[in-house]
């Protein structure tokens, strides 16, 4: 018997309004494990993400494919039997801590709010669940951030607070959207290793999207590389900065950055490839 | 909000009030129509219109009335009305209760309204809600408010006679409040008959008033709350399960309200302007009213009187709306 993927996407097609966004995603998010998806900015990773959760914006349509959460199908799901999922089952860390939290609500209410309403908790227990939450993350004087609004909180502040809400219900599943990208250098570092911390305390699985291959190998167990909507190739993260496939994969991680070899000169995505993999995917769009 | 900003407001309205003061005095005495002659009738002799110009100080060049007249405001003193003979405080003072009510219970017509007209148009895009409240906030701002008031009129008076269409209490109950205050002060002490004898004839002229502002409330709020249900923290809270309209209420429309308060703030004072006119179309016997019998009757102490009161409350009103912006706004509450 072979195990469930937690998240199942197979040739996902989506288009906006008509501009084909997604052109055949295929990913397997297995249980407990980081799924890595890597990509230029404009691949459609945080199209992808959002279509999982159901909150593509109006105008997105599913042309064809499937996508399925331990093994319940989520593209002909209830809007009801969605919302019961989202935030208990499946979660999103965003981008931006910066705009992700709501400015005039207490970062009490914004955190308790999801607990009363899908586990059922009252105001006292809400309440001891978020402060315990936030000693998770490691927020120092959390009764204070508590009781604090998100602008008088800086940016990595927000992001371990939106870390916590995020697995505040225990999800199998979270969608991490570049959850680091914002943030400066050395908090980017703290946040990537407490996500993975928690990750493996509760045996989460977490869909890991970011454009930086250095956190693809800092924080995934398998990575999938996607260009202009379509999965060109997906690995382990060890097999693929081995023996990667696609020339696009190499070309990626040439210019990448790389913490072991700081003296290497950084090449951009070369334009005739770019172009290639453009017409081979609008090819696709007939 | 600080008690320094506070003060700050209320040390600038000094001279607001004093400009205020300045002009209506200055216009009062160009425009044409002398208010003594207009008192006494054409048929009174020279000596009489001379002792009374010499009464009420109008034998005095123009910027020694006004010196005495400043002097005589300090004191709180307002002058006597001329056709009324009575102190302008004290018919003031009478009135003001009157109009207060009218406008504030205007202003929850308006706010509840439109405040339902926006979020309805955004809970149900497209078609339905939407529609709806287009519609209503379309025709809310194409008629104003003294047309709304005359088309009740029109309608309760002669077509469906529900609502009372002049007056403010059925005399017949002979209720006198002694704060001046009708609707509270019979609902605080229990009478109920004249609560609901106030209510039913203060609801066709506040609903009159209420409906340009309830529409521009609605138009503002709807297209902040669009706005508003783009931003990630609202994403986020779909990506938490929560209902639709949990989202709108709980989650947008407070960080709407900040934007609809400061672009629709002014509008609450042009409803407080247009119980004057309101006021005259139902012979509701408030503040509004006895301004235009005033100006009729050249009574320019009164008149004075009345205007100044209205910028008193104009500038009260609009601290209020700050505050209720910097309530709204956690970012500016601080520091
Ligand atoms: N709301 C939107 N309206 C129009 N185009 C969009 C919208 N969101 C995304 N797109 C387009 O979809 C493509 C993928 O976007 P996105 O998923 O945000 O990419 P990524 O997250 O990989 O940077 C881009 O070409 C982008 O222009
Ligand atoms: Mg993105």
């Amino acid at each position: 018997m072979t195990v469930a993927p937690t998240l199942a996407v197979a040739s996902l097609r989506l288009d906006l309004g008509h501009t084909p966004i997604l052109r055949g995603v295929d990913i397997d998010v297995m249980p407990g494990e980081v799924h890595g998806l890597v990509g230029e900015s404009g691949a459609g990773k945080t199209m992808v993400g959002k279509a999982v959760l159901g909150i593509a914006p109006a105008g997105a349509r599913i042309r064809s494919g499937s996508m399925t959460f331990l093994r319940e199908d989520l593209i002909a799901m209830p809007e009801r039997r969605r919302r019961d999922l989202l935030g208990r089952q499946i979660a999103l860390i965003p981008q931006d801590p910066m705009t992700g939290l709501n400015p005039v609500l207490r970062i009490d209410r914004q955190m308790t709010d999801p607990l009363r309403l899908h586990l059922g908790l009252d105001r006292p227990a809400a309440a001891a669940k978020a402060l315990d939450l936030l000693h998770q993350v490691r927020i120092r004087e959390p009764e204070r951030v508590l009781r604090q609004y998100p602008h008088e909180l800086s940016g990595g502040m927000r992001q371990r607070v939106l870390i916590a809400m995020a697995f505040s219900c225990r999800p199998q599943l979270i969608v991490a959207d570049e959850p680091t990208t914002a943030l400066d250098v050395t908090v980017q570092r703290q946040i990537l290793r407490l996500i993975k911390e928690l990750q493996e305390t509760a045996g989460t699985a977490i869909l890991f999207i970011t454009h930086d291959l250095g956190v693809v190998s800092k924080i995934c167990d398998r990575v999938s590389v996607i260009h202009s909507g379509r999965i060109l190739e997906s690995a382990g993260v060890a097999d693929l900065f081995d023996f990667p496939q696609h020339d696009y994969t190499r070309a990626l991680m040439r210019a990448t950055p790389r913490y072991d070899r700081p003296g290497d000169l950084l090449q951009p995505v070369p334009a005739d490839l770019t172009a290639r993999l453009i017409a081979e995917a609008e090819a696709l769009d007939a | 909000m600080s008690a320094g900003y506070l003060l700050k407001r209320l040390l600038l309205a000094i001279p607001t009030l004093f400009g205020v003061l300045v002009v209506v005095f200055v216009l009062l005495r160009v425009v044409p129509g002398d208010p003594v002659t207009m008192m006494v009738g054409l048929t009174a002799s020279e000596e009489d219109i001379a002792r009374l110009r010499e009464l009420y100080g109008f034998d005095k060049p123009i910027f020694t009335q006004f010196l005495i007249y400043l002097g005589d405001v300090l004191q709180g003193d307002l002058g006597v009305s001329i056709t009324r003979k009575q102190e302008v405080l004290g018919l003031i003072l009478g009135r003001l209760p009157v109009t207060l009510e009218l406008s504030l219970f205007a202003m929850a017509v308006a706010l509840l309204g439109g405040m339902m007209l926006g979020v309805l148009a955004v809970y149900r895009p497209g078609r339905g809600g939407e529609l709806v409240a287009d519609g209503f906030s379309g025709l809310g701002l194409a008629i104003p408010d003294f047309l709304w008031a005359l088309m009740f009129i029109l309608l309760f008076g002669v077509l469906i006679p529900l609502l009372p269409i002049s007056g403010q209490i059925d005399p017949r109950l002979g209720f006198e409040p002694a704060s001046g205050f009708y609707l509270f002060e019979s609902l605080l002490i229990g009478e109920f008959a004249a609560f609901q004898s106030v209510l039913s004839h203060m609801v066709l002229p506040a609903v009159a008033l209420a409906i340009p502002l309830a529409a521009i409330i609605a138009r503002i709020l709807k297209s902040s709350l669009q706005e508003v249900m783009t931003q990630d923290y609202i994403l986020l809270a779909r990506a938490r399960g929560f209902s639709r309209l949990r989202i709108v209420l709980r989650e947008a429309l407070q960080n709407a309200l900040i934007p609809t308060v400061t672009l629709s703030g002014v509008q609450f004072t042009f409803l407080v302007g247009g119980t004057v006119l309101i006021e005259r179309i139902f012979s509701y016997p408030g503040l509004g009213n006895m301004a235009i019998e005033a100006v009729i009757n050249r009574d320019i102490p009164l008149i004075q009187g009345i205007v100044l009161t209205f910028a008193v409350m104009f500038i009260a009103l609009n601290l209020i709306i700050d505050s209720t912006y910097v309530l709204l706004n956690p970012r500016v509450r601080h520091g």
